[in-house]
């Protein structure tokens, strides 16, 4: 662990990591707006820029209203900037109210006293597309983390077990993942995904499709921890452990297993960008999270509208979110292997 | 050679009966069927949906349904029938698989086009400033999504003025008949796609083909075949790339499942008559016998092109032997 203070991508990827998990932990505080809350006179509104100067003189963040209007030929709806009225930024600025752990509060990170703020703009029905993307964090980024956590749990079990054990066990689990290793991965997602009942409410599908994620992720680990296992089950020190009588479960969690602590860090990191990956996919395909929950592959399904999509393309930033989440595992995960001598 | 060619081929079968049988279980467990929503329309009467479902074996125990569905398969190549298409499942199928194979298969050789090169040139210029810009990038190229991608490139096209997004062919060309000016609309139409489903596999490639090849670089026999006087390309692409190559056929079997996958989210995305939307499709309607053919198939392909990744590499390293 003492060579990854030099890393540079182990720090850069840390404060990401920190500012992505503080952004979902404080989404109530740090978003303007509530996720839900929809304005249909605001739909489609371009994200307003951040500016400073107000004619020539410093005057502190301030953003310019937009005043919508319909054009009279096409009859869409247009934005004009209004450059007469700077709106200033007011930091702990009171608002709507969100819930916060136990408590609740109208106290927001920072909004405008009056008028409305966007700063990633709105979608289709005027719901603040930054709000949504922070709370849409909270889905995105503990999906993949308990959904690795419950991966691993199976399979370093059934992997220990098989490689451990041997026999008829060892037969079945490497049957089983042989089986699950060659159904490509995604059409089997999809089809275990549909499972989850469509009239479920929205937190029993995120915990449906965590289960479904884990239960379709463990066999490639499965099949290392087995093959990891034969080799350490040999060891001198195991064998002691068995000589003073030690019991199975004892052998394989508390000698055989921490052997591999630096390995199965390593992978779980570099597990992490394929199930948020997979969690975005299937909700941009309607087949993951639902409303009123969000997800940034949820948010990204508005985006199939090609329509939309040419006229409003911002609404295609939540994808550049999953993109940083996986650039930080996978820059926290490679600099961990450089750190263990693990290769991969 | 040939008897682990006999016994990789006689494995497939037993795996796909595994596959099938997981797959029915799963679409089994799943409430309600497609049948349920004329129970509520009344145009039909119970009755005739107990006829339907008759007609369908739909009544029979989930076991018999299986057993049916794969001796129909077995004997007379009958996918059983598609309730959403009124027709029966083989003939939707074809179209689809064909697709998804020219996608794969175009994405693939452009990965390999792309990737090979651009490692071997990261590799030898590995200290100059755009080796190690395109090393950067290809950490990008590993973390955005493929459909993510897929979009952006379509509001770029959008955004300049394009119109050639989502399907395969305009709508000039779509019922006539091959000719250059067809081909062309085509490809016009499929860059997207095939750009979505290559960048990832580009990104790993690029990188694993610039990781062996510096192992080798420094090796004696490298060093060897310099003093011999070869020039640098022969040194370079016949002697360390040669020794290099292994790794990346691994890999290209190991990427097959999520380039398969990649296909069915980008064509459902773009589309394009691959099998994502029918996939899509069947599993949104319960058309079980529609989505259990399309995954078996897929598996299939994913079996066969892990198989061939077997045999490249038996072929390229005399180290291998299977058996």
């Amino acid at each position: 662990m003492a060579k990854l203070w030099p890393d540079h991508r182990a720090w850069f990827s840390l404060v990401l990591l920190v500012l992505l998990y503080g952004g979902a932990l404080l989404a109530g505080f740090i978003s303007p707006y509530s996720p839900q809350g929809q304005d249909l006179s605001r739909a489609y509104q371009p994200p307003q820029a951040i500016h400073f100067w107000f004619e020539g003189k410093w005057y502190g963040p301030f953003v310019y209203p937009l005043e919508a209007s319909r054009d009279p030929v096409t009859y869409q709806r247009v934005y004009q900037e209004d450059r007469s009225r700077p709106q200033k930024i007011v930091w702990f600025v009171q608002g709507e109210p969100y819930r916060w752990l136990f408590g609740s509060s109208k106290r927001h990170l920072f909004g405008l006293e009056a008028g409305r703020l966007h700063l990633f703009g709105t979608d289709g029905f005027g719901r603040d597309l930054f709000s949504r993307v922070l709370f849409g964090s909270q889905v995105s980024l503990t999906v993949g983390i308990i959904g690795v956590a419950i991966s691993f749990l199976i399979g370093i079990t059934l992997g220990g077990m098989a490689g451990y054990f041997g026999g008829r066990l060892d037969r079945t689990v490497q049957a089983l993942t042989e089986v699950l290793l060659s159904i490509p991965r995604l059409p089997i997602l999809l089809v275990a995904a549909t499972l989850v009942p469509a009239t479920w409410p929205s937190t029993y599908t995120y915990l449906g499709i965590v289960a479904v994620l884990a239960l379709l992720g463990w066999a490639g680990l499965a099949r290392v921890v087995r093959g990891q296992v034969l080799t350490l089950r040999e060891l001198e020190h195991v064998s002691a452990a068995q000589a003073i009588g030690a019991g199975h479960a004892r052998i394989l969690f508390r000698h055989i297993l921490p052997g591999m602590r630096g390995f199965l860090l390593v992978s779980a990191t570099l597990s992490l960008p394929g199930y948020i990956l997979q969690e975005s996919v299937l909700s941009f395909l309607g087949l993951g999270i639902k409303e009123p929950l969000a997800s940034w592959g949820l948010l990204l399904k508005d985006s199939q509208n090609f329509s939309a999509l040419a006229l409003y393309p911002w609404l295609l930033i939540p994808g550049g979110f999953i993109v940083i989440a996986a650039i930080t595992f996978n820059l926290l995960g490679d600099s961990l292997r450089d750190a263990t001598d693990i290769r991969r | 050679m040939a008897i682990f060619l006999i016994q990789h081929l006689l494995r497939i079968p037993l795996v796909l009966v595994a596959v099938s049988a997981l797959l029915f279980f799963l679409l089994q467990l799943q409430p309600g069927g497609f049948l349920n929503q004329y129970l509520e329309d009344p145009r039909f009467s119970p009755e005739t949906v107990a006829a339907i479902e008759r007609q369908f074996g739909l009544d029979q125990p989930p076991v018999r349904q299986y057993l049916n569905w794969v001796w129909g398969i077995v004997t007379e190549g009958n996918f059983g029938y598609s309730f959403l298409a009124g027709r029966p499942v083989a003939s939707l199928i074809g179209e689809a698989m064909a697709w998804t194979i020219v996608l794969v298969l175009t994405a693939a050789i452009f990965t390999w086009l792309v990737a090979v090169p651009l490692g071997i040139l990261t590799a030898v210029y590995k200290d100059r400033f755009w080796a190690r810009t395109a090393d950067l990038v290809s950490y990008l190229g590993l973390a955005i999504p493929d459909f993510f991608l897929a979009l952006v490139l379509v509001a770029l096209v959008l955004q300049s003025g394009g119109s050639a997004v989502g399907g395969l062919f305009s709508p000039a060309y779509v019922e006539a008949p091959w000719s250059l000016a067809r081909l062309g609309d085509l490809i016009n139409h499929l860059w997207i796609p095939v750009l979505a489903l290559s960048l990832e596999g580009i990104a790993t490639l690029t990188r694993q083909t610039r990781a062996s090849l510096l192992e080798v670089l420094d090796a004696d026999y490298v060093r060897t075949a310099r003093a011999k006087g070869l020039n640098e390309f022969r040194v370079i692409v016949f002697h360390a790339f040669r020794n290099a190559l292994n790794p990346l056929v691994v890999l290209a079997g190991l990427w097959l499942p999520g380039l398969i996958g990649s296909s069915i989210v980008v064509s459902k995305l773009l589309s394009i008559p691959a099998a994502g939307p029918l996939l899509y499709d069947s599993l949104v309607n319960k058309d079980q016998y529609l989505a259990m053919s399309l995954v078996l198939l897929l598996a299939a392909l994913l079996m066969l092109g892990n198989l061939l990744a077997d045999l490249a590499l038996a072929r390229l390293d005399p180290r291998v032997r299977y058996g």
